[in-house]
């Protein structure tokens, strides 16, 4: 430390000095509001009196009050919203990746219209998410929606399906995820897909190797490091899902989601404290999920970076 | 006395001048009719007074509405000077608003008593009422009259005669047509459905005026269990995500018998444009059996001025406008929205355009008042555990008995202590 240059010093210095409007920045709206919620979580604050509230500790997450088990993790509501949203999450992250995959391969192909196509694909991505969610809203409506107007002119179904109730209501939601994510997924493969190197194509062409033989031994191995990252966003995403479970379905709990309940608490309940609580442990859920798969993923990339 | 009166006079012009002509904003009604009659109202008064209006349009969904409201009170908002809430706010909301007393020149004694003084929190007036409304059955008249039979007395009648018509006019060849819609959505119009299910059948109304809780009975199992069995009989699965206007949309296209709706249907499904026009029957909602009551859920609007209002004088004065026996008289006869001034229930005029208020009179009087007088700040909470047990019942992921049960204990986690 002590045997750096001057230079060294002074062009650190002004690494500082132009880093610092945005440290300062991301300190002032993301640092201060999250330590606020976190602290908050520790408080029984409620919104209708933002300022007369008191420290109490753990118990908005558990406490023992008269044999009793009260706050978040003995909510079976929030154990419910927390199962809603990991189901959620795992399903439609799947479904997107393959479709995604699928729908970039078809992409990569030359055929006349390509640029024009390439743009479709992206329209339900582009589209604010209240926006298609409303849309959807009306056309899978029981009695007027035109989804069961189709289904039901090719006789595929007798009755209308209400599709955002009971049973169907969580498959509705990951259907509509699914129609506007995976353009994004699709989007993130493709551009993988350009970057590979043709050579081992044309080998594998000239030694007769079976289509999807080269998908599974040459291409997907390739893409492998491009998908992680573009399925760690999607799998983060999905895990604070709320637009869409709010406005396709009725606020009941069949499909509540870790976000939802925040809110519900928050904004619903007006109880500050609780919701921050219910905030800060969702915050940690995607935390640790960030970190695990983080740590997968490397290892997974730098063993075949060795190999 | 002379020289106080020209003091006051002078007063009140320089009140006036000093005021200027001022913005008042006022939050009512979010679409169609409701909206209309709040801007053609609230202009008037800015013809008159020499002041604008702002109308300020605020989400349909009555929980998505508080939802607004509670944030731009508790961040000390000006942008919104009057105030439409819910009969079901003052408590929740009544801190922000100002006494308005000083204002009405007594006028609020003119109302029903029973809304004045869910207005009244801690001696002050927080809010004028605006219009009243009881949950009530509509029925179609030429449908009834061609089954030969009368409007249902009881919910079991009801569900006998919504199950015939419904084979009738599906053999007729209308493979839509259902018997019943109303609101199953889990929301807080759930509640008002629910909560006039379980006390037809005498079984209480979820707390009780002392802060009791008493939903966990027998009345009130037997009331979800027949509600519950309509679901895919004589009412679509889809009505599990139903609020008003989607209901309305099933019953006004001509494809239900029965509907259980608030009063604001009935202009609607008369308009020019409805298919139903002039055969709509509104009748009070069915008692839970021969020993059951008629009931329906308290509802209605009140408006209220903000504590943040930078003209609350004028705001104040509006509010006295929107609420006036003549105002209420146009909204009752252009909107079939409910009075809450009781001599307009023998209005002439009132009861032609809308003939039901005058048999109804004793419904809207004696409706059902959810509990959010007792549980205070915790009522949406109550309310939300109470149609999420309901909404269980119905999508038949649970009997009524355990569901109720489940219910009891989770009510008593919110009540804790006390309310």
């Amino acid at each position: 430390m002590a045997d750096r240059s001057e230079l060294t010093r002074t062009r650190l210095r002004s690494a500082w000095l132009f880093m610092a409007p945005m440290l300062i920045a991301l300190a002032l709206v993301a640092g201060w509001p999250l330590l606020r919620t976190i602290w908050f979580g520790f408080t029984d604050a409620r919104l209708s009196r933002p300022d007369a509230y008191r420290f109490v500790g753990l118990s908005n997450y558990l406490a023992d009050v008269d044999g009793r088990w009260i706050g978040l993790l003995a909510n079976r509501v929030w154990w419910q919203a927390a199962w809603n949203t990991a189901w959620f999450a795992l399903v439609s992250v799947a479904i997107e990746t393959v479709l995604g995959i699928v729908v970039a391969l078809v992409l990569d192909a030359k055929f006349p219209g390509r640029a024009i196509v390439r743009a479709a694909v992206l329209v339900p991505w582009a589209i604010p998410t209240v926006v298609s969610a409303k849309i959807w809203l009306w056309m899978l409506n029981d009695q007027f929606g035109i989804i069961n107007h189709i289904l039901m002119t090719l006789h595929l179904i007798v009755v209308p399906v209400a599709w955002t109730t009971g049973t169907t209501a969580m498959w509705s939601v990951i259907m509509v995820d699914v129609w506007k994510t995976t353009p994004f997924m699709a989007l993130l493969v493709l551009a993988a897909l350009q970057m590979l190197p043709t050579d081992c194509y044309e080998a594998a062409r000239v030694d007769g190797v079976h289509p999807a033989k080269v998908f599974f031994k040459v291409t997907l191995p390739l893409i492998r490091p491009a998908l992680a990252v573009a399925v760690i966003f999607r799998a983060l995403d999905a895990l604070r899902i709320f637009d869409l479970v709010y406005i396709l379905t009725s606020g009941s709990r069949d499909t509540i989601s870790m976000s939802g309940f925040a809110r519900l608490q928050l904004v619903d309940f007006a109880k500050t404290g609780y919701g921050s609580a219910a905030s800060t442990l969702l915050f940690l859920v995607i935390a640790v999920v960030t970190v695990l798969v983080m740590t997968a993923g490397r290892v997974r990339l730098s063993g075949d970076a060795a190999r | 006395m002379l020289g106080r009166i020209t003091l006051a006079a002078a007063s009140f012009i320089l009140a006036g001048h000093a005021a200027g002509a001022a913005e008042i904003a006022i939050s009512c009604g979010a679409v169609g009719q409701e909206l209309a009659l709040c801007r053609s109202g609230a202009e008037a008064w800015a013809k008159k007074t020499g002041n604008t209006v702002k109308v300020v349009s605020t989400p349909n969904d009555t929980n998505d509405r508080l939802a607004l409201y509670q944030q731009l009170l508790s961040a000390g908002a000006a942008d919104v000077d009057v105030f439409q809430i819910d009969v079901i706010w003052p408590g929740t909301l009544g801190q922000y608003f100002i006494d308005l007393a000083p204002y009405t020149k007594g006028a609020e004694k003119s109302h029903f008593p029973a809304i004045v003084a869910n207005d009244t929190i801690g001696g002050k007036l927080v809010a004028m009422p605006w219009f009243t409304d009881a949950g009530v059955l509509y029925y179609r008249t030429d449908l009834l009259a061609k089954y030969g039979l009368k409007p249902p007395a009881t919910w079991q009648d009801m569900t006998q005669d919504a199950e015939r018509i419904q084979e009738g006019e599906r053999k007729a060849g209308n493979d839509k047509f259902w018997g019943y819609v109303f609101q199953g959505k889990a929301y807080e119009g759930l509640t008002c459905n629910a909560l006039e299910w379980v006390d037809s059948f005498g079984g209480g109304s979820i707390v009780d005026g002392d802060g009791k809780i008493t939903i966990d009975n027998p009345k009130a199992a037997a009331a979800l269990t027949l509600a519950a069995s309509w679901i895919g009989k004589i009412s679509p699965e889809g009505v599990l995500n139903y609020s008003e206007e989607e209901a309305r949309g099933v019953f006004q296209s001509g494809n239900a018998a029965f509907m259980r709706n608030w009063p604001y249907a009935w202009s609607l499904g008369n308009g020019a444009d409805s298919p139903v026009k002039g055969k709509i029957g509104v009748v009070a909602l069915p008692k839970g059996g021969p020993d059951g009551k008629s009931t329906g859920a308290l509802g209605g609007y009140q408006l209220a001025v903000s504590k943040y209002s930078k003209n609350p004088t004028i705001a104040a004065d509006l509010v006295v406008y929107m609420t006036s026996q003549a105002e209420q008289k146009r909204r009752a006869i252009e909107g079939s929205f409910n009075p809450t001034i009781p001599v307009l229930y023998d209005d002439p005029d009132v009861l032609k355009a809308v003939p039901f208020f005058g048999d109804l009179k004793t419904t809207f009087v004696n409706a059902v008042a959810r509990p959010s007088r007792v549980t205070g700040p915790n009522y949406n909470e109550v309310s939300n555990a109470f149609w999420n047990a309901v909404a269980g019942v119905l999508s038949g992921r649970q009997q009524a008995e355990a569901a109720l049960k489940d219910l009891d204990g989770e009510l008593a986690d919110i009540k804790g202590a006390g309310w």
